[in-house]
């Protein structure tokens, strides 16, 4: 018993921060500066080619803000992300098609048809050990391409294409790129707001408590299974959106878009940034999506060096570059160790 | 019939040969090696890498060529395990388990990738395709390459099943499943013993890799993923940890896809053995012979 190991995996933060750039990166206003050079760089160059990059990048952020709800909150590894987007984009490309309606309102549709997906793939696997969860996550994801390739519903190898737009008011047309990035910036800065407060609720402190010790969880009155299904769920809706967001974007939708490489991409995005700290998950989310659009010799061989950056960061800085750090005040250390003398002459 | 029986028996013969890895190291260190599967392409890679810088084969020597290409084959990924785990395992243990899945995961995307630099991404064909004469046997169309390669996986799972029951070294991996810190106090070099069971287990997939590669004829870089995810199921099928359980569950699973995909159409065969994975999961998560308990994180 007299152990005490600590697991934390991020250092404990004691009192405000202590060096300049730490206050710096620390500050409220790095998320604002973020969201403003989000805001702006339409005016710096608004060619579609730039468009349709930083879209792509926009969705990508707001995948990785929902993995990170899974992985970086709740420690549970899920390796077939990117099927969460795909039946978020096929419900919405099928039920917009069919009944030529804008894409907005298949909203609810998809958020039924993700959580349906979350629980099937969740409930059976959250009981058990988390590597089974890793390993049935990643066949989710296999499993959902070659549904959707398999199936004529959904098109079969080609997919489906002329999906409408997201909405179409008046003159206001959302398929215009320029509005649809502005649209795709603020529902994507919503949600990682959304979930970085997550992060800081209740539940999230459940997560956390989970992801460091699930046993003492559950001790201390956490019902663990329903905690890491509700992270399940969330990320699960998280995708669905970003599956919405994308069919709005491309207007089509198709199996090769969800292989399993997307969802390697995205959990490097969440890890290499630090897990369970969502600045550095957004940070970590445009490095991966945009780097290989501005350096185009590193983009042949880039997923060899995600791969060796995968196993080094783990090996040398197992939370990530920018860990999430904690925020609450660490006890007085008088009842955390009592010395070991004293315990002898109580006896 | 006789015919699905047939292909599921040889098909399984193959997923029983690479769940044995993941089963073994299971076992012993409790880590999912996610890469186990990229060790079986690495293996069928290097056995058409040798085999092409040999030359020419005589059809009739094609068989013995092979032989000598699976024991190299199997001796450079026995090591390319090896050198895995050292690097991208053996500094995370103790670590969370998360940190180690992730490693493992880093492992699989550096194999498959560097494959791709190295041989190109487009699929390669095998510069020996084994021929041989076709039979029947009840019905069943039986050819000799499969019974040839049949042989050699029966071969290779009893050589594995003398080992771990009847040498030293094995009472020494069955003993660290058992208790790592009790085995160590024992006096065992658990180190070692780690190392030697990756050694054993990227080996016997490394020889599935040639195997198949010989067999079917065509390999890409990404060859190793279904077949891990599959290796997986099977390990799964007959209780992970369990070296028997391992050979039986790749049979069921062979079986299971046989008569699923005749069932349901081909296309349908990889979701219907997940879809028995998740079956298994829910309803008997220790496996046909598993008898351990399933711990909690």
């Amino acid at each position: 018993m007299s152990e005490n190991i600590d697991t934390t995996l991020a250092p404990l933060r004691v009192g405000p921060p202590r060096s300049p750039i730490s206050r710096l990166l620390e500050s409220r206003l790095i998320g604002w500066v973020t969201l403003a050079a989000a805001l702006l760089a339409p005016f710096v160059s608004a060619s579609p080619y730039s468009l349709n990059v930083m879209t792509t990048a926009a969705i990508f952020v707001l995948l990785a803000s929902g993995l990170n709800i899974v992985v970086g909150y709740c420690g549970l590894l899920d390796l077939g992300y990117i099927a969460f987007m795909a039946v978020g984009a096929y419900t919405a490309g099928i039920i917009s098609k069919s009944f030529e309606l804008p894409l907005l309102f298949t909203i609810p549709a998809v958020l039924v048809m993700t959580i349906l997906a979350g629980l099937i793939i969740g409930a059976p696997t959250l009981r058990l050990r988390s590597d089974y969860l890793a390993i049935v996550t990643l066949g989710f994801g296999e499993i959902t391409r070659i549904t959707a390739n398999n199936l004529s519903v959904t098109g079969g190898p080609s997919g489906i294409f002329g999906i409408p737009g997201l909405l179409k008011i008046g003159g206001l047309d959302v398929e215009n790129p320029a509005v649809l990035y502005y649209l795709t910036v603020l529902v994507v800065s919503l949600f990682v707001l959304a979930s970085a407060r997550l992060g800081k609720s209740r539940l999230g402190r459940a997560w956390r408590f989970v992801r460091e010790d699930e046993d003492a969880a559950e001790a201390m009155g956490i019902h663990t299974y329903k905690v890491k299904l509700l992270a399940y769920i969330f990320g699960a809706i998280w995708g669905g959106l970003g599956g919405v967001l994308f069919a709005a974007h491309l207007s089509a939708v198709s199996p090769q878009s969800f292989i399993f490489l997307q969802s390697a991409l995205v959990l490097m995005a969440v890890v290499l940034g630090g897990m369970g700290n969502m600045r550095g998950v957004v940070i970590g989310a445009l490095v991966i999506s945009l780097l290989p659009e501005l350096l185009r010799d590193f983009a042949s061989n880039r997923y060899l060096a995600f791969g060796l950056l995968l196993v080094i960061v783990m090996v040398f800085r197992p939370q990530g570059f920018w860990p999430a750090r904690g925020y609450e005040r660490e006890r007085a250390t008088v009842d955390v160790d009592p010395p070991a003398v004293a315990t002898e002459q109580g006896r | 019939m006789t015919q699905l029986i047939w292909d599921g028996l040889f098909v399984g013969s193959f997923y029983a040969l690479i769940a044995l890895g993941y089963s073994m190291v299971y076992g012993i260190i409790k880590l999912l090696n996610f890469a186990h599967g990229d060790i079986y392409m690495l293996g069928a890679f290097i056995g058409f890498a040798l085999l092409t810088s040999m030359g020419g084969i005589p059809a009739s020597l094609s068989l013995g060529a092979l032989l000598i290409v699976l024991l190299v084959s199997m001796l450079i990924t026995g090591g390319a395990g090896v050198l895995i785990e050292r690097l991208a395992y053996r500094p995370l243990r103790g670590a969370p388990r998360l940190a180690v899945l992730i490693s493992a995961v880093g492992v699989s995307f550096s194999l498959e990738y560097g494959i791709a630099a190295i041989a190109g991404p487009n699929p390669r064909a095998y510069p020996i395709r084994l021929e041989g004469g076709v039979f029947e046997v009840l019905g069943a169309r039986v050819s000799l390459p499969q019974i040839v390669l049949m042989l050699i996986a029966a071969g290779l799972m009893v050589a594995l099943n003398f080992y771990i029951q009847k040498t030293s070294t094995g009472r020494a991996m069955r003993s660290i499943a058992l208790d790592t810190n009790a085995s160590l106090l024992m006096g065992i070099n658990v180190n070692a013993v780690i190392t030697r069971t990756f050694f054993i287990g990227s080996a016997l997939a490394g020889a599935a890799g040639v195997m198949a590669g010989a067999y079917y004829g065509k390999i890409d870089f990404l060859m190793g993923f279904i077949i891990g995810l599959k290796a997986f199921t099977a390990a799964v099928i007959g209780g992970i940890g369990n070296i028997k359980g391992a050979m039986l569950g790749g049979l069921v699973l062979g079986f299971v896809e046989a008569f699923g995909s005749e069932w349901f159409g081909g296309q349908w065969r990889d979701v219907f053995s997940f879809a028995v994975l998740i079956l298994f999961l829910t309803l008997r998560p220790t496996g046909i012979l598993g008898e351990r308990v399933t711990e909690r994180m």
